[in-house]
């Protein structure tokens, strides 16, 4: 029962046989005696959330279903909202309100979804392990000791822990595909450009999109058609991006005549030995499925993580200048004068990460260095996007490990930036590259989930769920969750 | 040894849109500090900007207009810099690819030529908005109105040789610009602001060092600042010292210029494109549309006055100054068609300085072009003379009435009936036996005397022309 998909709640919704208050109330109950255990959501306001189930069983009575009616949705602390405070998880924007709802809170508010809280995340996204919160790690589900992943880790362990059965995330450099590996939930992260960044908290513009985070392909589907399609105010969202039939995708039943790209980059010494033989086991069923799984070579990988880590700091440190203390956001006691405002500040409202990666983006960006980093970063960019755009001349599409390993422990990396950073050496590219990518559990290895990447041609997000819900249907990794939480809220 | 000057000029032009460069926001000057902001230009989080199409057309003009190449596609720029005036903390601008290259604009010479003098780029960016510390104790007061309203930078080269053709072009680039209906070139209202790039040199040898002049708002202090800072590196260099490469700000109020900050605390901007917005992208068409759309320019307009209408360079050039007269003018010929030079004279010295005088635009005169034409028909067919049509005319500025009626009212019609004329001339000769007779005995200049006296007695209304012959005649005796 509480591990119920998106379309299993619409079902009973639509017979009759529940209300979105009663949902929303049995969510509620989870998430507060669940929630001290994994700190998945930093700011709940219960009585807003079932104020909206109230006004979607309303609408539904009244007008009918809208595409989301009356599901209970979370979203990460990164998306602006009008209700409650967005703090994108740091001290900096302690206080702040926006005035305004992100453009896909809106397409979620008029799918009729309801919304519930804000979700746990690295401090502006930037982290893969949920540690660099101002509000503290979330955990893992399957092993409470252990990272949920990051940044998205809030939305991860929400779903994971079936505190709400769907969540928004964004994705950088694999916010939503990492922890949806490391928790084994299914994520989706949208071509960029498919989903507006309108009222996101920018860390890297020209890498961040949003997309969901899910118990299975389908309820992935069905929300990215909700908060997807061109938005006149994001210039970056495409107006003539190939429509898709995001359900229809979903249907698939086998893999006939699917050429699936193993590409040798992804599969690679110093990986986890059980996390590669739960993609390589993954990959023959594909086969059973009817696939032809061909060896590719994507020659440029080794230097994505190198070129994102200068790319991603550098428009971050730009983006970040607008926390300056002036108009909104925490300020420091008594200012001395203009620049100890500045300093003092965002010394105090930011983390060390944070700061970490402003001062690399200063950096790369500062006359003398650009063209050794920041233009050479871009030249690498080009290159990985290169490799895509003819691996996919052979094949229709990608499959690696999400992770090269699975959930590690909390103050495991902190001391350890470059470690940290390794983790998304497999997602990475996906987003220099613009790319759709999911991650779909497949496995376990030491009991912890491990993570199936697909990657597509851009706006091929068809292509991508199609071969995720064949293997979905072919196999029971997503119905695998954490005994711990295998029950209703008032039993814990 | 002489020394020779090498100027070259940046300028920051408000592009008139009526909706700010990156969002909806209204331009208009002098609201209330604060009241034309949204999240976009106030920087608020995850906020992301959408170009004015407006603006990017009127830079386009801007540098059809002179003569320069428009980038198909250019590319937006990231300026870094902390200030509290500055809500993202960097100014969106272009500095790799700007929109418009390499043009130029020509000015006057002392010898009746004219000298070329290089326009290196137009790029857009954005405006900051206004800090006030003045007359505040210990805090300082921010209005965002101004930020992000659309600018052009127009950036020349090193091209001018003296304070004077520094002068010449930027006035000549400031006619321009209002001609175009691209800006309001309003220099109170910031909305045209100059630095100038100064450096002395032995003629022949390379560049010397330069100083930068900030954002200086009036010709006279742009030219007092750049006499000055010629003056003051000359000083240096004899004195056996070097100029450093610095920013200076004009203090017009001293008449003195005082370093901003040297080379070395000289800001690293940190440039880089701005992923929030894609390449701009403009289509040959476009370009050829807005090309096809251009108004005459000044120079092409004063010409054409001349050989057309057979105006003097004058009144040419009075007439060209903006394209607002210059469009009033042509609508006055063509409903006074008789006489081009004649509505030239009444536009530019009658009903130009009555408009200045009363603080009004033409836009906002009293009297329309059909109006006056009616007026000056009159002239035409010497129904009322020179005199009495300045004295209609300052009736038509108070009221709606036209020239027939004011003349029919006022009985202003001109007497032109030689009878009539003889018989005023005759009483004043009768009047003023002495001066006939001196008049005869050769004081020529008598002549004046009596073509008053004339027009006295007429009450204005005589025909000037015709006592003029008709007194020759008759005092001839």
């Amino acid at each position: 029962m509480p591990f119920s998909s998106l379309s299993d709640i619409q079902n009973r919704l639509n017979n009759g046989e529940t209300t979105a208050v009663e949902i929303a109330q049995l969510y509620l109950d989870r998430i507060a005696a669940f929630n001290s255990t994994l700190n998945a959501f930093v700011h709940l306001d219960a009585n807003h959330v079932l104020a909206q189930a109230a006004a979607s069983d309303a609408y539904r009575k009244e007008h009918g279903a809208r595409a989301l009616e009356g599901l209970p949705i979370a979203v990460k602390d990164i998306f602006c909202t009008q209700d409650g405070p967005t703090r994108c998880c740091s001290n900096i924007l302690e206080g702040f309100e926006a005035p305004y709802d992100a453009h896909v809170i809106t397409k979620l508010k008029e799918a009729g979804a309801v919304l519930v809280g804000k979700t746990n995340m690295d401090e502006f996204a930037m982290g893969s392990s949920n540690e660099t919160s101002a509000f503290g790690p979330c955990r893992n589900p399957w092993d409470t000791e252990r990272i949920p992943g990051g940044s998205s880790g809030g939305s991860a362990a929400s779903v994971a822990a079936a505190l709400t059965p769907a969540a928004l995330g964004t994705d950088t450099g694999g916010s939503i595909r990492q922890p949806a590996a490391l928790t084994g939930i299914t994520g989706l992260k949208p071509t960029y450009g498919r989903v507006s960044r309108r009222g996101i908290i920018a860390f890297a513009s020209s890498l961040d999109q949003a997309g969901p985070m899910a118990g299975n392909v389908k309820d992935c589907a069905m929300i990215t058609a909700a908060i997807s399609g061109h938005d006149a105010g994001d210039a970056t969202s495409v107006s003539d991006a190939p429509a898709i039939d995001w359900l229809a995708a979903c249907e698939a039943q086998d893999m006939k005549g699917l050429k699936i790209g193993k590409p040798k980059e992804y599969f690679v010494d110093g990986m986890d030995a059980e996390v590669r033989q739960s993609v390589e086991a993954a990959l023959q069923k594909c086969e059973e499925l009817g696939a032809e799984i061909i060896d590719i070579s994507l020659p440029n990988t080794e230097h994505a993580v190198a070129a994102y880590y200068v790319i991603a700091p550098s428009e971050a440190s730009a983006n970040l200048s607008r926390y300056d203390s002036v108009r909104f956001g925490h300020r420091c006691d008594n200012p001395e004068d203009l620049l100890d405002m500045y300093t003092r500040s965002r010394d105090e409202g930011f983390g060390s990460e944070v700061k970490r990666r402003i001062l690399t983006g200063a950096f790369t960006l500062s006359s003398g260095y650009y063209d050794a980093y920041y233009l050479k970063a871009q030249k690498v960019r080009t290159l990985i996007q290169q490799d895509f755009i003819q691996a996919f001349e052979q094949v229709d599409v990608i499959a690696t490990p999400t992770s090269p390993i699975p959930a590690f422990k909390l103050g495991e990396k902190t001391d350890d930036p470059l470690t940290m950073y390794l983790s998304d050496i497999f997602t990475i590219a996906v987003n220099l590259a613009g790319l759709p990518g999911l991650s779909q559990p497949c496995g376990f290895a030491s009991n912890l989930p491990v993570g199936l990447q697909w990657i597509g041609p851009a706006w091929h997000e068809d292509t991508v769920l199609a071969a995720a819900a064949a293997y979905e249907g072919a196999t029971d990794w997503s119905n695998q969750h954490p005994a711990e939480f295998n029950m209703n809220g008032g039993e814990s | 040894m002489s020394w020779e000057t090498v100027i070259g000029l940046e300028v920051h032009c408000q592009v008139n849109t009526d909706t700010k460069a990156f969002c909806g926001c209204s331009t208009v000057f002098g609201a209330e500090p604060n009241t034309q902001t949204c999240p976009v230009c106030l920087g608020m989080p995850g906020q992301l900007p959408v170009l004015n199409t407006v603006a990017v057309d009127k830079t386009i003009l801007t540098g059809l207009a002179i003569n320069a190449h428009i980038n198909l596609e250019s590319k937006f720029d990231r300026k870094n810099y902390f200030y509290p005036d500055l809500p993202k903390g960097y100014q969106i601008t272009q500095f790799t690819v700007p929109i418009v290259e390499g043009g130029y604009i020509d000015i006057p010479t002392k010898d009746g030529g004219e000298k070329r003098l290089g326009v290196t780029r137009i790029h857009m960016e954005e405006d900051a908005g206004k800090s006030m510390h003045e007359g505040l104790d210990a805090v300082s007061h921010i209005d965002l109105n101004r930020s992000g309203v659309p600018l052009m930078e127009i950036v020349s080269e090193p091209d001018m040789r003296s304070a004077d053709e520094a002068i010449a072009y930027l006035k000549q680039l400031h006619q321009l610009i209002r001609f175009l209906g691209v800006s309001g070139g309003d220099m109170e209202k910031g909305q045209f602001r100059c630095d100038a790039n100064v450096s002395v040199r032995r003629p022949g040898e390379p560049f010397g060092t330069r100083t930068e002049m900030k954002n200086m708002n009036s010709f006279r202090f742009i030219k007092q600042a750049i006499e000055f800072e010629v003056v003051r590196q000359i000083e240096i260099i004899e004195d056996g010292g070097e100029v450093i490469q610095e920013s200076r700000l004009w203090d017009s109020v001293k008449s003195e210029s005082r370093s901003m900050r040297s080379k070395e605390e000289a800001h690293d901007y940190r440039y880089f494109p701005e992923p929030d917005l894609p390449p701009l992208r403009v289509s040959q068409q476009e370009v050829d549309a807005i090309k096809a759309g251009m108004p005459e320019l000044p120079g092409e307009l004063r010409k054409r006055f001349e050989t057309e209408y057979g105006l003097s360079s004058y009144d040419a050039d009075v007439l060209s100054q903006t394209r607002e007269i210059s469009v009033w003018y042509e609508s006055l010929v063509a409903a006074h068609p008789a006489d081009p030079k004649r509505c030239a004279n009444w536009l530019a010295n009658e009903l130009l300085g009555r408009l200045k005088e009363a603080g009004k635009d033409l836009a906002d005169s009293p009297v329309s072009a059909k109006r006056l034409a009616g007026l000056l028909d009159r002239v035409g067919d010497n129904t009322i003379n020179g005199k009495s049509a300045k004295d209609i005319l300052d009736d038509m500025m108070e009221s709606d009435d036209d020239a027939d009626a004011i003349i029919e009212a006022k009985g202003l019609k001109q007497v032109s009936d030689t009878g009539a004329i003889d018989t005023i001339i005759l009483e004043v000769m009768a009047a003023n036996p002495d001066q006939v007779a001196g008049y005869r005995g050769g004081k020529d200049k008598l002549m004046g005397f009596f073509v008053g006296q004339v027009m006295k007695a007429s009450r204005g209304k005589a025909n000037p022309g015709m006592v003029n012959q008709r007194l020759a005649e008759l005092l001839k005796g």
